[in-house]
């Protein structure tokens, strides 16, 4: 039989059995839904904790960013380990550090590059210029404040990548790794690691569980362990953002420039 | 006729049109010949399955799932004399998209070591298609 009739064989009989499955699910946003409210008569589900509960325990009024770097904290710290190993894959599999072709010839200088890059690019040029700036400090506020607004180290970091890649594209990917090495990305992803590790670290000298950030009121003078807690998230964060910024930035410039990276797109 | 279908798919609307994009998604993985296409294919899949959780965390009503600075869920004032069950429906779940965040960012960084296999072996090979990568790779080990 034809390959594509059989797939589309099994994909029809796959959704119309998740379908079948469908109808038993609750409401759409029914508040009282087991994922909601937790099942009635067992135990009250750990999200109603995380909404009821996680302001007096952490000092975050953004929820999200409690639960993520606080409760499920080990969760978010082998998350980062996983997109750091993503990186260390894509240098193993695609860069080529022994390449005999020449490198290749820089661009002849002519009156019109007054703007870095080709002279048919000035408006793409001009106008990465000005929107780079503004996206990193954008980025630079949603790691920040991702306490009490939307955001936080996987948004602001990848916001941060995406203005390196910006650079990459408005011009070429050698004004990007001018101003983002190759050794410099996978220094600061290590870092953003290690960050996150001695926030878990640093509580177990002190006699604690790995990432019992509460500890630390210690170390930061804090009145109480709930802020504490708040400035450690804060800590985790730009350390997740460290590691996603290299990381995006790492996989784009070796996919583009097929591991060279030299010429790029 | 119309409200029979009103009565099935109605209130679970969302999750019929996530599994049309999984049908999709799934779809490509298997029967499209050429390697990105199927990458692309398993990316349809996987925003399908972010998609359903973060429709599980929804409540009709409710807000984002951050409170005001002083501790207090945005909607409490509304019915202040309600108790803490009632008035965690003013937020949204923070559960599921605190899961989908961190997915969202590895599927990102996993898709990219996808496709710097997939690069690799067009360096090797010449190719993404996989019939042609089939019958390169049986040239290779005639003996099977």
């Amino acid at each position: 039989m034809n390959a594509k009739v059989s797939a589309t064989i099994a994909v029809i009989i796959t959704g119309a059995v998740l379908l079948y499955g469908v109808a038993d699910f609750p409401d759409f946003g029914d508040p009282t839904s087991p994922a909601n409210a937790g099942v009635e008569g067992g135990a009250p589900s750990a999200s109603l904790h995380f909404i009821n509960e996680s302001y007096k325990e952490t000092k975050v009024p953004n929820l999200v960013t409690s639960v993520l770097a606080d409760y499920r904290g080990y969760d978010t710290m082998f998350e980062t380990v996983v997109i750091f190993a993503a990186g260390l894959a894509i240098f193993v599999i695609l860069r080529n550090l022994r390449s005999d072709d020449p490198l290749p010839e820089p661009l002849p200088a002519t009156e019109d590059r007054f703007i870095d890059g080709d002279h048919q690019r000035i408006i793409v040029g001009t106008t990465c210029r000005i929107a780079i700036p503004l996206v990193q400090i954008f980025a630079l506020y949603v790691v920040a404040h991702g306490h009490h607004s939307p955001g936080g180290g996987f948004q602001g970091g990848v916001m941060l990548g995406a203005s390196f890649i910006l650079v990459a594209l408005g011009g070429n990917l050698r004004d990007a790794l001018a101003r983002l090495g190759e050794d410099t990305f996978m220094r600061l992803a290590s870092l953003g690691i290690l960050i996150y590790a001695a926030f878990g670290l640093v509580p177990q000298f002190l006699g604690r569980n790995f990432l019992d950030y509460g500890v630390l009121e210690k170390i930061f003078l804090t009145d109480g362990p709930e802020m504490a807690r708040s400035h450690s998230m804060l800590g985790v964060e730009v350390g997740v953002a460290l590691t996603v910024m290299s990381i995006m930035f790492a996989i784009f410039a070796n996919l583009s420039s097929r591991g060279e990276m030299r010429g790029g797109l | 006729m119309a409200e029979f279908l009103w009565k099935t798919i109605g209130h679970h609307f969302n999750f019929w049109v996530y599994i049309v994009l999984l049908m999709l998604g799934l779809w490509a993985t298997i029967a499209k010949n050429n390697l990105v296409k199927k990458l692309m294919g398993l990316s349809i899949f996987q925003s399908a399955i972010i998609l359903l959780y973060v429709s599980i965390g929804t409540k009709e009503g409710a807000t984002i799932p951050i409170l005001d600075h002083h501790g207090h869920i945005p909607s409490e004032s509304h019915h202040a004399d309600v108790g803490p069950e009632i008035a965690a429906h003013g937020v949204a779940n923070p559960l599921p998209h605190v899961l989908m965040l961190t997915a969202i960012v590895v599927g990102v960084a996993t898709l990219g070591v996808a496709l710097s296999l997939v690069q690799a072996i067009y360096r090797d090979f010449g190719t993404v298609e996989e019939d042609e990568l089939l019958r390169e790779i049986k040239s290779l080990h005639p003996d099977g």
